[in-house]
């Protein structure tokens, strides 16, 4: 009879750091460098799918030109969705993070770098278009001043309680695709319920980015966000 | 995988200079239950990330911090269990998370060699 654990000596070194500490100092810097060029930067994730790139698409096109926007796109690779968002006229900067170890998620160092290639004093508005993924990105501060978080009524009802982090973390959520609603058995009222058990004060958005349908109130929202920023910061 | 580099730098950077050749054996973690990573995956991550570093081969070894808020209306605190996210005592939405959000590296365990075969100098 031995019931002691046959663990080897070990000599136990403190550590006590936040794992993420690199990223979010260089959050804070990206944050700082925004605010002195005045420019207003959502960070907008999603799982693939979902219509983000389809909903920035149709977002560009009623904010623009009165806002000035630029976009930075991530994904894993390819350059299609910037292509699709370049048919828009803003400033398109693609991120492939295979460059980066194929991550699932935007870091703040890889803002940073792309952020370079945009002229942020002649930017109003910068929308960054995170890889699609509801997991990685929630943990990775980018810098941004408002995050959100699209879905569609072709995904589960129970997706915000699947992956609350990311719901709790957002400021707004669009529910996308509700023009598909007669064809589907989509509980859109329970989904919405699903979304106010995580996060009760969070505004939710249902539009069509196909059609456009619901989308002025989405515009009105961002709108306002911008403003109330750009005014604070004068 | 952005998560398991950089715990793979931070431990790395934390094995003491006498002690770099000895083997890391454990890295313990703190890890919230609302934070947004999945143990299993940062394991299989670590894993891989970690082949031709000091920390080939160590374990991670992870302990999960329970998500506790409290009610801004009526003080109340509690700890989550389901993502219900609303007062259970006055039904308030504004609740300040106090845990769970962790991700923290807390210690390196470092293989002590039986003997003490250091010494000479």
């Amino acid at each position: 009879m031995k019931p002691v654990e046959d663990k080897k000596p070990t000599r136990e070194v403190r550590v006590v750091s936040r794992v993420l500490a690199v990223n979010e100092r260089m959050a804070e810097q990206n944050r700082r460098r925004f605010a002195e060029k005045g420019v207003f930067v959502i960070n907008v994730m999603s799982s693939p799918g979902s219509g983000k790139t389809t909903t920035l698409q149709k977002t560009l096109e009623r904010l623009m030109p009165e806002v000035r926007a630029a976009v930075i796109v991530g994904d894993v690779s390819t350059t299609h969705d910037a292509d699709r968002l370049a048919v828009t006229g803003a400033p398109v900067v693609q991120v492939n993070t295979d460059a980066f170890g194929g991550d699932c998620h935007l870091a703040a160092h890889v803002i940073e770098k792309a952020a370079d290639d945009i002229d942020l004093e002649a930017v109003e508005l910068l929308i960054v278009e995170n890889v699609g993924n509801l997991v990685c990105p929630a943990e990775f501060d980018i810098g941004e001043d408002a995050r959100v978080v699209v879905l569609s009524v072709t995904e589960g009802e129970d997706k915000p309680v699947k992956y609350p982090t990311m719901f709790r973390t957002c400021d707004a959520a669009i529910l996308n695709k509700i023009d598909l609603l007669p064809h589907l058995d989509y509980d859109k009222a329970q989904a919405v319920a699903y979304i106010r058990q995580v996060n009760p004060a969070m505004p939710v958005f249902e539009i069509s980015a196909r059609t456009g349908a619901g989308i002025e109130a989405w515009i009105a929202w961002l709108r306002e966000k911008i403003r109330t920023k750009l005014k604070v910061e004068g | 995988m952005g998560i398991a580099l950089q715990i793979i730098d931070i431990a790395a950077a934390s094995i003491p200079p006498d002690l770099r050749s000895a083997r890391v054996e454990r890295v313990n973690l703190k890890i919230g239950k609302l934070s947004a990573v999945v143990a299993d995956s940062l394991r299989f991550c670590f894993d891989i990330a970690s082949k031709d570093t000091p920390l080939a081969g160590a374990e991670l070894a992870i302990e999960e911090t329970p998500v506790v808020a409290r009610c801004k209306d009526c003080d109340a605190r509690w700890t989550i269990a389901e993502p219900v996210f609303t007062c259970q005592a006055c039904n308030s939405g504004a609740l300040e998370i106090l845990s769970g959000r962790e991700l923290d590296i807390v210690s390196i365990e470092i293989a002590e060699e039986g003997g003490n075969e250091a010494g000479g100098g």
